[in-house]
């Protein structure tokens, strides 16, 4: 009889919840201790209970749990002991988990050398595009320096090594239709550090120099081959090294060619 | 786990025991946590200290005190409200949240949202509303039964029984 009663009167789930006062509380607990029907309902109860309010949770942050542990200090304080009693699923449950691991390693490494190779071969193929754009750079000159020597209507005017370079030499293609002055200057010497070629159009009588340009980046440029300004009733040319930058008039001590149109 | 096994495995005070306890209890702790401190940042600092003192407090624990589980639901709303008191400067028991803990799931992605916890929620949703506010009341923000009553304007005598009916259908729900 009793027990059920007691069952039914709601005091078990009260109970669970914390809201008797001691002396109920004290009652709850003989009656649980000596009635196992009691106990059980309120073990049932409380996961009932607690089933219910953890669905009700909010997301705890994943940190939580390490910041508590660290406050307690309870972070890798004791090794947790194995219990000696083992069965064969867990020998399996490692064996699958060391195979497992070991065939990650595997693939990984092979990736890694996968990778590697892919690299490689991108930085292969990168050096050849830049070798073969520096070639059709190259192409590309020389086809502009060959088309400027061939065209019939160039005007050429071959400059004469002068005293300062006696060995020197260069060569103007004038087309005076298409207004378009280009220098061969690979009769001449590299220029020193920090100096430049620069080419003068002359008036001779009275003689007035104008610059029609600088020979810049002269070791770069294979051909050799300048274009410069336009040289408007230029009767001869002359090339002076001049301090980098250029002068406003020339050297004249440092005429290396000159020749007459 | 049981309470009796947790409870060998507690006062040998290791972290594994540690670990044991916070998996059981945390989230039913924090949803209790959370329906009396409103605020999510304040409700994980109360959770922290709450398993601080039943960490410390551990010895203090003796089974003829009652379940385990009530032992600690306590600390955990003691916590809480103390919380809410310093923060209010207001030393009245009523100035508990008005919002029942379904409202938790106003922030629903927020929520531990496994698959069987959604089943639990949605069967809540379709309890009757007097049940929803009678375990409100009693369960996750400790009013007496005397306080309930006067809350829900309900008979004090009937208290008990109403809210046994509601945990009889949540448990004929889980089939515990």
């Amino acid at each position: 009889m009793e027990a059920k009663e007691y069952i039914e009167s709601g005091i078990l789930e009260l109970y669970v919840y914390g809201l008797l006062s001691e002396t109920e509380n004290e009652e709850v607990n003989a009656m649980a201790k000596n009635n196992p029907e009691i106990n059980d309902e309120i073990i049932a109860i409380e996961k009932a209970i607690i089933a219910l309010s953890s669905s009700f949770s909010p997301f705890i942050s994943a940190e939580h749990f390490e910041k508590i542990k660290e406050k307690l200090e309870l972070k890798h304080s004791k090794v947790i002991e194995l219990e000696p009693t083992r069965n064969w699923s867990q020998y399996i449950g490692w064996a699958a988990a060391i195979i497992l691991l070991v065939g990650i390693g595997y693939q990984y490494n092979q990736l890694e050398q996968t990778n590697t190779q892919v690299v490689n071969v991108e930085a292969a193929k990168a050096k050849m595009e830049k070798d073969l754009n520096t070639l059709q750079l190259k192409n590309k000159a020389s086809e502009t320096s060959l088309a400027v020597v061939r065209d019939t209507k160039n005007t050429v005017v071959a400059l004469g090594g002068q005293a300062v370079a006696p060995q020197s030499s260069a060569k103007v293609y004038w087309n005076k239709e298409t207004k378009v002055v280009y220098v061969d200057a690979a009769g001449l010497p590299e220029p020193p550090e920090g100096m430049v070629y620069q080419v003068w159009a002359l008036k001779l009588n009275p003689l007035t120099p104008t610059s029609i340009g600088l020979l810049d980046n002269f070791k770069v440029n294979d051909q050799k081959m300048f274009a410069v300004d336009n040289a408007t009733d230029a009767e001869a040319f002359g090339i002076t090294l001049e301090p980098k930058g250029g002068s406003l008039t020339p050297t004249m001590e440092q005429l290396y060619t000159l020749g007459k149109v | 786990m049981t309470q009796d096994q947790l409870l060998v495995l507690i006062y040998k005070k290791d972290e594994k025991a540690f670990t044991h306890l916070y998996d059981m209890y945390s989230k039913s702790l924090f949803a209790v946590i959370n329906v009396l401190v409103k605020n999510r940042e304040e409700a994980e600092d109360v959770l922290q200290e709450v398993f601080v003192k039943i960490w410390k407090n551990i010895d203090s624990y003796h089974e003829s005190k009652g379940r385990f589980y009530t032992w600690i639901l306590n600390i955990a709303r003691n916590t809480s409200i103390d919380k809410l008191r310093s923060k209010n400067f207001n030393n009245s028991q009523k100035n508990l949240p008005s919002d029942n803990f379904v409202h938790l799931l106003d922030d629903s992605n927020k929520l531990v949202n496994k698959i069987d916890t959604i089943g639990i929620q949605e069967f809540v949703k379709k309890l009757k509303p007097k049940c929803i506010q009678i375990i409100d009341l009693l369960f996750f923000k400790g009013y007496t039964q005397q306080e309930a009553s006067e809350e829900l304007e309900i008979p004090l005598g009937t208290v008990k029984t109403h809210n046994r009916n509601c945990i009889n259908d949540l448990r004929n729900y889980l089939k515990v």
